[in-house]
C-alpha cells in the first residue's frame, strides 16, 4: 500500500503503530530477566543454571511435540515458550532435581497453555500452573530450599539437583529457610539488605529484589507491559499489610516486609503482568492488581503456607474474564450510561 | 437364534468401546474421580456398580410391562437402590477395609447416572437377554475405564500396583495424582489418549465416508 514516491503515502488505518510484534515483546521480557538470572547464578551457581535449563528444555520440548498450530517448531520461534520455561525455572528452589523441572516445563506448557490453543488462548499463567502442580506433586523438594552461596561456590552443586529420573535422593546438605517460612513459623526478621540485594533462602529468581525492581522499571519505561498492574500489587500489598502492621506492630509483619521477602516482586514484574492472562482495561489492571495484593496478604499471614503468590495470581487469572466484562471501557460516541 | 446372540453380542460390545460410558458418553464421573486413587479401589467400585446395574437391568427388564409410565424413574431408583444395598452390606461383611475405604460411594452407586441411564434407555424397553448383555457390556466399559484411571493413578502417584512397589524405594511419588486434582488430570490425559487412538482409527478406512458426510 505504500506508494513508492517519498511524497505520497497511500496507507489504510490505523495510521499510528508501534513496531511492536509478540516476539520483539517476548524477547523485551527476555532482557529484562537477564539480570534475575544472572543474579540466581551469582547466589545459587551451576544449579541455577542446570534448573534453568531443564526447566526451559521441558517447555520448548513440549511446544515443539504439540504444536498448537502450522509446522512443528514454527511456533517456537516467537519466544513465548523459552519465557515460560525461564520464569517456571526462576519460580523453582535451587536445589531440585533437575527432573522435576522438566516434568513443571511440560505441564506448565501442556496443561497451562498448549490444550488451550497455544499463545493468546490460556486463562493461566503457564509458569505458575507448572509451578502450581509441581508443589502438588512434590511438596517436600518444592520446599527443600538449599542455601545460598557467593560466586565462590559456583561449582558446588546444590541439595539433589542430580537426582535420577522420577527418583529421589536423600542429601545431607544443610537447607536453609525462606525469610517468609521463618517469619511465620518461627516469627524471625530478615535483616532489610539481605532481603533488598538477595542473600536469603528462597527461589532461584525472587531473592534479590533490588534487581528485580530495577529490571521491572526498565520494562515498565519501555512500556513492555501495563506498570498499572505490578504498582497496584504492591500499592495494595503494602496498605493491607500496613493495616495489619497498624493493628498490632508485634503480630504482623511490617508493609516493607512483605513486599521485599518471597515471589511478590518476580510475581509482579513478571508473572501478573502476562498479557495474556491479565485483563485489557486500565480499570481492570487496577482491579487484578489490587485483588492479587489482597490475596497475598490473606495467604501469607492468615493461610496454611508462608507464600502465597502464585496462588494469589492464578485465582486472580480465573477472575480476569469476569473483570474485563465488568469494566468494559465505553465505546467511544456512545452515551455513558445505556438506557435500559 | 443365531441372529439373537449375535445382536446380543453387538449390545455387550458397544458398551466396551464405541459407546464407553466413561470415554464416550462422560457418565458416572462422580465415583470415577472419587475413588479411583488406587487400582484396588476402582476394582471394587467397578464390580459393586457392576452388580448394581446387572441386577437391576434383569429386574427393570422384567417388570417393564407392568411398571407405571408416570412413576417409572421412581421406581427404578428403588429397584437400584434395593441392589445398592445388597452391595454396601456384602462389602462391609466380607471387605471392611474396603469398605470403609470407598466410605459414601458405595451409597452413591443410587445416583450414577450411568445405571439410570441404562434403565430409562434400554432395560425399560428390550427383552431380559438384551437387557443384560447391554448392562454386562456397559459394566465391563465402566469397569475397564476405572480400572485404567485408577492403575495410572496408582502407579504415578504412589509407585505401585495393587499395593506392590514398582520402582524401588527411592521412586518420588508424584503425591497429586492421588489427591483429587489428580483425577482431573488423569482423566483429562485419557480422554485425550482415547480421542487421539479414536481419532487416527477413523481417518484410516473410513475415506468414503468422510466424503459422503
Amino acid at each position: 500500500m505504500i506508494g513508492r514516491e517519498p511524497g505520497l503515502i497511500l496507507e489504510a488505518a490505523p495510521f499510528l503503530r508501534r513496531e511492536l510484534t509478540t516476539s520483539k515483546l517476548m524477547r523485551d521480557v527476555l532482557l529484562g530477566l537477564a539480570p534475575v538470572v544472572l543474579a540466581a547464578v551469582w547466589y545459587f551457581g551451576v544449579s541455577a543454571i542446570l534448573v534453568i535449563a531443564a526447566a526451559t528444555a521441558g517447555a520448548m520440548g513440549t511446544e515443539w511435540l504439540f504444536p498448537p498450530y502450522g509446522k512443528r517448531g514454527h511456533s517456537l520461534k516467537d519466544g513465548s515458550a523459552a519465557l515460560t520455561g525461564v520464569l517456571l525455572g526462576l519460580t523453582l528452589p535451587p536445589g531440585l532435581p533437575l527432573w522435576m523441572a522438566v516434568v513443571g516445563g511440560l505441564v506448565g506448557m501442556g496443561l497451562g497453555k498448549l490444550v488451550w490453543g497455544g499463545l493468546g488462548h490460556n486463562l493461566f499463567n503457564p509458569a505458575l500452573v507448572g509451578r502450581a502442580f509441581l508443589q502438588a506433586a512434590f511438596p517436600t523438594a518444592l520446599t527443600t530450599w538449599a542455601p545460598y552461596g557467593g560466586i565462590g561456590q559456583f561449582f558446588q552443586v546444590r541439595g539433589a539437583t542430580l537426582a535420577a529420573p522420577f527418583m529421589h535422593m536423600d542429601v545431607d546438605a544443610v537447607s536453609s529457610a525462606t525469610p517468609l517460612a521463618l517469619m511465620k513459623f518461627s516469627g524471625e526478621s530478615t535483616p532489610f539488605q539481605n532481603l533488598l540485594f538477595g542473600s536469603t533462602g528462597g527461589s532461584l529468581g525472587e531473592t534479590s529484589a533490588l534487581i528485580l525492581i530495577f529490571a521491572g522499571l526498565w520494562l515498565g519505561l519501555r512500556r513492555t507491559y501495563d506498570w498499572r498492574i505490578p504498582v497496584a500489587i504492591l500499592a495494595s500489598t503494602a496498605a493491607f499489610a500496613g493495616i495489619l502492621y497498624l493493628v498490632s506492630p508485634s503480630a504482623y509483619p511490617p508493609p516493607h516486609f512483605m513486599i521485599l521477602s518471597g515471589g511478590l516482586l518476580l510475581g509482579a514484574v513478571f508473572m501478573a503482568t502476562d498479557p495474556v492472562t491479565s485483563p485489557l482495561s486500565p480499570r481492570g489492571a487496577w482491579i487484578f492488581g489490587a485483588g492479587i495484593g489482597f490475596l497475598v496478604v490473606l495467604i501469607r499471614v492468615f493461610g496454611g503456607f508462608p507464600e502465597g503468590v502464585m496462588y494469589s495470581i492464578l485465582l486472580m487469572n480465573a477472575a480476569t474474564p469476569l473483570i474485563d466484562k465488568a469494566v468494559q471501557p465505553r465505546v467511544f460516541g456512545r452515551p455513558r450510561r445505556e438506557k435500559s | 437364534m443365531a441372529k439373537d446372540s449375535s445382536q446380543a453380542y453387538a449390545e455387550f460390545a458397544k458398551g466396551l468401546w464405541k459407546e464407553n460410558p466413561v470415554f464416550v458418553q462422560v457418565l458416572g464421573m462422580c465415583p470415577m474421580l472419587a475413588v479411583t486413587n488406587s487400582a484396588i479401589n476402582a476394582l471394587a467400585m467397578g464390580g459393586a456398580t457392576m452388580f448394581v446395574l446387572l441386577g437391576s437391568s434383569l429386574l427393570i427388564s422384567l417388570l417393564r410391562n407392568v411398571i407405571p409410565k408416570q412413576v417409572r424413574i421412581s421406581t427404578y431408583i428403588i429397584v437400584i437402590a434395593t441392589f445398592v444395598t445388597l452391595a454396601d452390606f456384602t462389602l462391609k461383611a466380607f471387605a471392611p477395609a474396603l469398605h470403609k475405604e470407598l466410605g459414601a460411594f458405595i451409597s452413591l452407586i443410587v445416583v450414577n447416572c450411568l445405571i439410570l441411564g441404562r434403565q430409562e434407555a434400554f432395560a425399560s424397553r428390550n427383552t431380559v437377554g438384551m437387557a443384560l448383555a447391554d448392562a454386562m457390556g456397559m459394566s465391563a466399559g465402566f469397569l475397564f475405564a476405572l480400572f485404567c484411571l485408577g492403575s495410572a493413578r496408582e502407579i504415578v502417584g504412589n509407585g505401585s500396583f495393587f499395593g506392590f512397589p514398582l520402582f524401588g524405594p527411592n521412586y518420588e511419588p508424584w503425591v497429586i495424582m492421588v489427591l483429587p486434582p489428580g483425577g482431573f488430570i488423569m482423566l483429562g490425559l485419557i480422554l485425550l489418549l482415547f480421542g487421539a487412538i479414536k481419532q487416527a482409527r477413523a481417518k484410516r478406512p473410513s475415506e468414503t465416508a468422510r466424503k459422503a458426510a
